[in-house]
């Protein structure tokens, strides 16, 4: 196996160079390729850059890149306290798109052809990934602030080509580096890069392949996931959650009888209770994978590149930040050239502020949404505000509209036009003869009857269900005690003369109600007489007569004599 | 394809490559097959069917079905069984088979999980407008409400309820998991803006690390764990929709597992039905290959010969019970005025799987497609013979009666296989048919003591994918 890789390793130590070339891509060159070589390939790589516009201002890259190479010296002095100021800026920012420009890039290029001469400027490649590393707010700052104080002078310089450039031409693409990407040929080489790179100590980097390699987590030293550990913890709760959710609803807010059952009990509660543990974990397992894996996220520097589209095709790559500790520009691409990689990519995040903003389409349908959303709260607005002669819709009817005779309705069913049917003519219901005179009418013998009907018992219960129907039907109008002055009669006074017509209830203590027979009462009763209606629908014959009999009563409480009263009360009424 | 594999010797990645283009090029082609316009045409009239008798029972009531006041429960509920089952083939593929580590599984797990989730759809159609007040349904679920009502959750249809929608859940989320790095694919292969969108968003920004295929990997694992009591469990909760209520001919303990094996044999013969012409049609027969075809038939000749054994228990146990009821609903089942949807069952669910003992009837997809259609056609008439003929013949001779379906019965179970097969095809077409990063996982390729130079053939041997390169 290591054998193999070594072959691997020294024949693609040439081969890059060559696709380099021919493909225009921004492979990277191995160390013995000359400065010029190296701006060419800058220059390449500014064509390469994914927008049209910018490969048409390849011209300026170009020779901003050699403007670079030519400031190195002359600006260094000067350039310090920029690099510094650099460094604090994106500090500040916290945030890996700090407006470190494009051109910063193309210096780093430029650089690489310096870096093979002295040992020097290759820490000060470290150091200007450095400045950028910083603006990551990293853990791993310590390392890098170690390199910066054994190179000040080439950092300086290096920052301040990059300053530079950033003064001269925002316009560019590309932006700030964010690491490098490798492509290996097969699972087995990405393997073994996978245990040389976890060996050699990085922390940022990541393998990518179009599906799970088996053997790559020991390689790259990934840890087991804790995801299991939340499954469980939630599908625990799922468990207990169903549990609690059927005793309280079925035997706690609302206990359910069936049958005689307990309750709660566990047998009948265990196929709940499982669905809603797995349904539980399930949600676990689904949403703690994505959380864990940081997922959606739909951009990442990686997929600027033509190249990682084959992460979901045929390819295997090693993509390490530049926010990693150990990331040194020249070595680490040195260490992934060694470790075979058929191309090495370098990769940068965007500070083009078109390119970091949400494009217009989406724009505009979040703001679509948003003014829809407001659409049923303004109706509702509108609808609490204002009245309508509509009825309410109905959305769906139930049983609101039916097929059916309701009452005082037309019918077209019947001739008539009615929706009840009259009796058959001279047929009489049974119990509905009526052919007591006395009873139903209040009539003997042709005259008002002046006693109390054969079916009607007069007793003391009569007189109470005659006070209870009397105080029901009665006294509203006539008054508790029977002298018109009912509760409606005193609001109609109230209201005065807005209440046109109004007369004054009769008071039953006159002497022509007093001297007037039983039957003549009953009569009035069941038919009204001037303004008072008859109450024959609404009191049967039976009660109304208990309201005569209790009527007579209050009559003769309010026209008593001493003589009325019991002989053990007259003492106290004397008083 | 085959220049591709010729130098697969020089090239390792040409074996995953063409994966990736077989399975895109279902998707990628310009046009599909004229087949796959005219099956969409019929299936979006079945669809239009399903639309205009939801409409008229919704509006009407549900008078329109054919239930009488003996047979309260007919159509609707045999439809919903069958659906159900037809969903169980999908989760017993993609959850079981993969903790038994069967490599062949990958290469028909994606479309056989689509079925699951297509067919639980179909099937919650039923008991839903069963209700007869649709807007109702909501009743069924746990929400505070102001008619202080809370379901009764020691009601096996409730417990239906639960079942179903766990069920329906996990399914959908499985299948989208599964579909993500397959999304992904897609993604990176789109040409054209809108489907860049679409796919980039159903992607979820997918890069295939290796960090994330860890945690990936872990979630499928505990997925497929979860999802296999889960699959068990639900048609078990759907044979007690019977087996707890006090009926002769229903309130038996060998339900769930039966319902389970019949879940599986009809999902299967459904799986099949589909696949066989799916696979023919687009290209597939490299990935989809003859052997997996065999395996299924396999599986449904021993889920069909566990039913078969079944009927016979459920015969001797009513022989064997001595109860005179219990003997009387078996004897009015086989002989009964339903006799002949008996012989049915037992002929298609029976009968016909023997077939494929034979070799050549597992090689041919015209019988393949045949027998399973029948099985299909049998499993439904198992449903209809144990919910009518047990309703058709209660304790109170005075209330027998039979059954006749009316159009409306019919023209919804038409209209539900509108709904499958529309939503099949438009899968067939617009998302991966096959899980390529799996299928690509079980290449030899894919491993890391594979090695390019050893390409002499014998490597192929060790894995049944190892054929992928038919020059090599």
């Amino acid at each position: 196996m290591s054998k193999r890789k070594k072959n691997k390793a020294k024949s693609s130590q040439s081969a890059p160079a060559k696709t380099a070339k021919a493909d225009a891509n921004e492979v990277k060159a191995s160390e013995a390729e000359s400065a010029e070589v190296e701006s060419k390939d800058a220059e390449a790589a500014a064509a390469e850059s994914e927008d049209a516009e910018a490969a048409e201002e390849s011209e300026p890259v170009s020779a901003k890149a050699d403007d670079a190479d030519d400031a190195d010296a002359n600006d260094a002095d000067d350039s310090d306290a920029d690099a510094d100021a650099d460094a604090d800026d994106s500090d500040a920012d916290a945030d890996a798109e700090s407006d470190d420009s494009d051109a910063d890039a193309d210096a780093d290029d430029a650089d690489d052809a310096d870096a093979d001469d002295s040992d020097a400027d290759d820490e000060s490649e470290s150091v200007a990934a450095s400045a950028a590393d910083d603006s990551d707010a990293d853990a791993d700052d310590s390392d890098s602030d170690a390199d910066d104080d054994d190179a000040d002078e080439p950092a300086a310089a290096a920052g301040g080509a990059g300053r530079s450039g950033s003064a001269d031409l925002d316009a560019h693409e590309d932006g700030e580096l964010y690491g490098l990407l490798a492509e290996f040929k097969t699972p087995g080489e990405l393997i073994a890069a996978a245990e040389k790179i976890r060996d050699a100590g990085y922390t940022r980097w990541d393998c990518y392949s179009p599906f799970p390699v088996h053997g790559i987590d020991p390689a790259m030293g990934i840890k087991r996931t804790i995801l299991p550990v939340i499954v469980l913890v939630v599908g625990i709760s799922g468990l207990i959650g169903g549990l609690l959710l059927q005793w309280y609803t079925n035997a706690f807010d609302w206990p359910w009888i069936v049958s005689g059952k307990p309750f709660f009990s566990l047998p009948a509660n265990i196929p709940i209770t499982f669905e809603t543990t797995i349904l539980a974990s399930v949600f676990a397992s689904f949403f703690g994978m994505w959380g864990l894996n940081k997922l959606p996220q739909h951009w990442h520097p990686f997929f600027s590149k033509d190249r990682f589209r084959k992460a979901s095709d045929d390819g295997f790559f090693v993509g390490i930040e530049a926010a990693d500790g150990k990331f040194q520009r020249g070595k680490t691409q040195a260490l992934l050239e060694e470790l075979g990689a058929t191309a090495v990519e370098t990769c940068y995040v965007s500070t083009d502020p078109r390119r970091l903003s949400l494009p217009k389409p989406v724009v505009g349908f979040i703001i679509v949404s948003l003014a829809v959303a407001l659409v049923p709260f303004a109706l509702v607005a509108k609808a609490r505000t204002s009245k309508s002669e509509q009825p309410r819709w109905h959305i769906f009817p139930d049983m609101d509209f039916q097929p059916k005779g309701t009452a005082q309705a037309k019918s077209d069913l019947f001739a008539d036009g009615r929706v009840s049917r009259m009796p058959v003519a001279g047929t009489v219901a049974r119990g509905h003869l009526k052919a007591d005179d006395h009873f139903y009418r209040g009539i003997d013998g042709g005259q008002w009857a002046t006693s109390f009907p054969a079916g009607f018992e007069v007793s003391m219960e009569a007189v109470e269900e005659g006070r209870k129907q009397y105080g029901i039907f009665c006294q509203p109008c006539h008054g508790a005690v029977g002298q018109g002055d009912g509760m409606v009669h005193r609001r109609a006074s109230q209201l005065g003369r807005n209440v046109r017509g109004w007369v004054q209830p009769t008071n039953l203590h006159q002497g022509t109600i007093v001297r007037q027979p039983h039957g003549q009462l009953f009569n009035t009763i069941t038919h009204g007489i001037r303004t008072m209606p008859g109450y024959a629908s609404q009191i049967p014959e039976a009660d109304r007569w208990s309201i005569v009999l209790y009527v007579r009563a209050l009559q003769r409480s309010q026209n008593a004599n001493i003589n009325d009263v019991p002989n053990d009360a007259r003492s106290q009424i004397r008083q | 394809m085959s220049t591709v594999a010729a130098d697969s010797s020089r090239d390792p990645g040409a074996a995953f490559r063409e994966v990736t283009e077989t399975v895109c090029a279902v998707h990628e082609r310009p046009k599909p097959p004229k087949v796959w316009y005219f099956a969409l045409a019929v299936s979006l009239g079945m669809l239009s069917l399903l639309v205009v008798s939801i409409y008229h029972l919704v509006t009407t009531g549900i008078g329109v079905f054919g239930n009488n006041n003996t047979i309260g429960w007919a159509w609707p509920i045999v439809n919903f069984v069958f659906w159900v089952g037809i969903g169980h083939a999908g989760t017993l593929i993609s959850a079981i088979l993969y903790l038994l580590r069967q490599g062949w599984r990958t290469s028909i797990n994606r479309a056989a999980e689509a079925m699951t989730i297509f067919a639980v759809l179909c099937a919650l159609i039923f008991p839903t407008i069963h209700v007869g007040r649709v807007w109702f349904i909501w009743f069924t679920i746990p929400v505070p409400n102001d008619l202080l009502m809370w379901p009764q959750f020691r009601s096996p249809l409730m417990w239906d309820f639960f079942a179903l929608s766990t069920y329906g859940t996990t399914s959908a989320l499985f299948w989208f998991m599964g579909m993500v790095p397959d999304l992904a694919t897609f993604r990176d292969r789109a040409t054209n803006r809108v489907s860049q969108v679409i796919y980039g968003l159903l992607a979820l920004g997918w890069r295939g690390s290796a960090r994330q295929w860890h945690r990936y990997e872990r979630a499928y694992l505990i997925l497929a764990a979860l999802a296999t009591p889960l699959v068990l469990s639900v048609h078990s909760v759907v044979s007690f929709d019977f087996a707890t209520a006090q009926l002769p001919g229903w309130h038996t303990t060998i339900f769930p597992p039966y319902f389970v094996a019949g879940a599986i044999f009809s999902g299967f013969a459904m799986v099949l039905t589909l696949m066989v012409p799916a696979r023919a049609l687009f290209g597939l027969k490299d990935i989809i290959k003859d052997s997996h075809i065999e395996a299924m038939c396999k599986v449904t000749l021993a889920t069909g010969t566990m039913v078969g054994t079944a009927y016979g228990i459920e015969l001797f146990i009513a022989w064997y019970s001595g109860v005179m009821y219990e003997q009387y609903a078996f004897i009015n089942r086989a002989l009964g005025p339903f006799a002949w949807g008996y012989v049915i069952m037992v002929f298609c669910n029976l009968v016909v799987p023997q077939a494929f003992w034979f070799k050549k009837c597992r090689q041919n997809p015209w019988i393949i497609v045949g027998l399973c259609i029948l099985v299909n056609v049998g499993m439904w008439f198992e449903r209809f013979v144990i919910v009518v003929t047990t309703l058709a013949r209660s304790m109170l001779p005075s209330s027998w009666h039979y059954f006749v379906p009316t159009f409306w019965d019919v023209s919804l179970f038409i209209g539900s296989f509108g709904l499958f097969l529309t939503l099949f095809l438009l899968f067939c077409r617009y998302l991966p048919i096959v899980a390529i990063a799996e299928v690509k996982g079980t290449l030899p390729e894919a491993h890391a003591g594979h090695h390019p130079s050893d390409h002499t053939g014998d490597n192929h041997d060790q894995a049944d994918h190892g054929e992928a390169n038919p020059n090599a």
